[in-house]
């Protein structure tokens, strides 16, 4: 692959080192943070394979967006301290749940190596791509002609998300238990 | 291009590849020992990003674009499972005033 392989070294080291801090930090906010910059380490890895849409929406949604609202629940909740569920969970189920990580990974790891370019290519070498007019042009004109029906039901699984988001975080009124109150009263 | 040069300077595709199984499965890890649920969900979101990562380096490597329109709607779903996971945060965090999943026992009371 015709990527740089500093860069490529230094964002992956990077990236793995903040999902580290991510799952084993006491503090959510700490995690949160740590979460950003792996967002960010993967933007520059899929701008370095030429995805360069991708990694412009991999900072505008993950580490704009998504992070945000991370971030305001953690205050809304008040989780903004030392949380000490590392410390409660068992020795077993680390123990396992390191174990079954392990096992996939290697399984993983096992499969890609064996990656071969077996499928003929599709027609979107790097030089079609820049003679089309660039990632962001050729990754727009495919949004809007052969995956037009997924991008318009995408805008209805949002609205549903937005329906539903405000549904269960909205303040149910305690209703029955005032009607009793005011049934007692009077 | 080709996966078999042995030179080390080449970053070859299974070594971009391995990197997304590695936070693929740090994110599953964290999913299986964690019991605050925003670190949960957190996890979630990196085990999402390591598969959208697979998907770029495999629309990268067989020059196809359909990798790429996966990860948009992977991005998209991905956003809206967020918004609702972090209002069922809410709404467990105003029934049982924590946000522990060792915490629901509701059932068991």
């Amino acid at each position: 692959m015709e990527i740089s392989p500093i860069f490529f070294y230094l964002f992956s080291g990077l990236a793995i080192a903040f999902a580290l801090m991510t799952v084993l930090k006491k503090n959510p906010v700490t995690s949160a943070f740590s979460l950003v910059m792996v967002f960010f380490c993967f933007a520059g890895i899929y701008a370095m394979l030429g995805a360069h849409l991708v990694a412009a929406l991999q900072i505008l949604v993950y580490a704009g967006a998504i992070m945000v609202l991370f971030i305001f629940v953690i205050m809304l909740v008040n989780a903004d301290i030392p949380s000490l569920d590392l410390a409660r969970s068992s020795l077993f189920l680390k123990f396992v749940a390191g174990a079954l990580s392990l096992v996939l990974l290697a399984s993983l790891v096992w499969v890609f190596h064996g990656f071969k370019q077996v499928i003929p290519a599709g027609p979107f070498t790097v030089a079609a791509i820049e003679k089309a007019g660039g990632n962001t042009q050729v990754v727009s004109e495919m949004l809007f002609s052969s995956y037009l029906l997924p991008f318009e039901l995408t805008s209805i699984l949002l609205l549903a998300a937005i329906i539903g988001a405000v549904a269960l975080a909205k303040r149910q009124a305690p209703k029955s238990k005032l009607a009793i109150d005011r049934g007692v009263k009077r | 291009m080709n996966s078999l040069n042995l030179s080390t300077l080449i970053v070859e595709p299974w070594i971009v590849l391995s990197f997304g199984a590695i936070i693929f499965t740090i994110g599953l890890f964290g999913v299986i020992i964690r019991k605050n649920i925003l670190i949960i969900m957190m996890c979630v979101e990196l085990m999402l990003n390591a598969v959208n990562l697979t998907f770029v380096v495999f629309s990268n490597q067989l020059t196809d674009m359909a990798g790429q329109m996966s990860v948009f709607f992977i991005m998209t779903v991905a956003a809206a499972e967020g918004a609702i996971g972090l209002a069922l945060v809410i709404a467990m965090f105003r029934t049982l005033r924590g946000v522990e999943t060792d915490q629901i026992q509701l059932l068991r009371e």
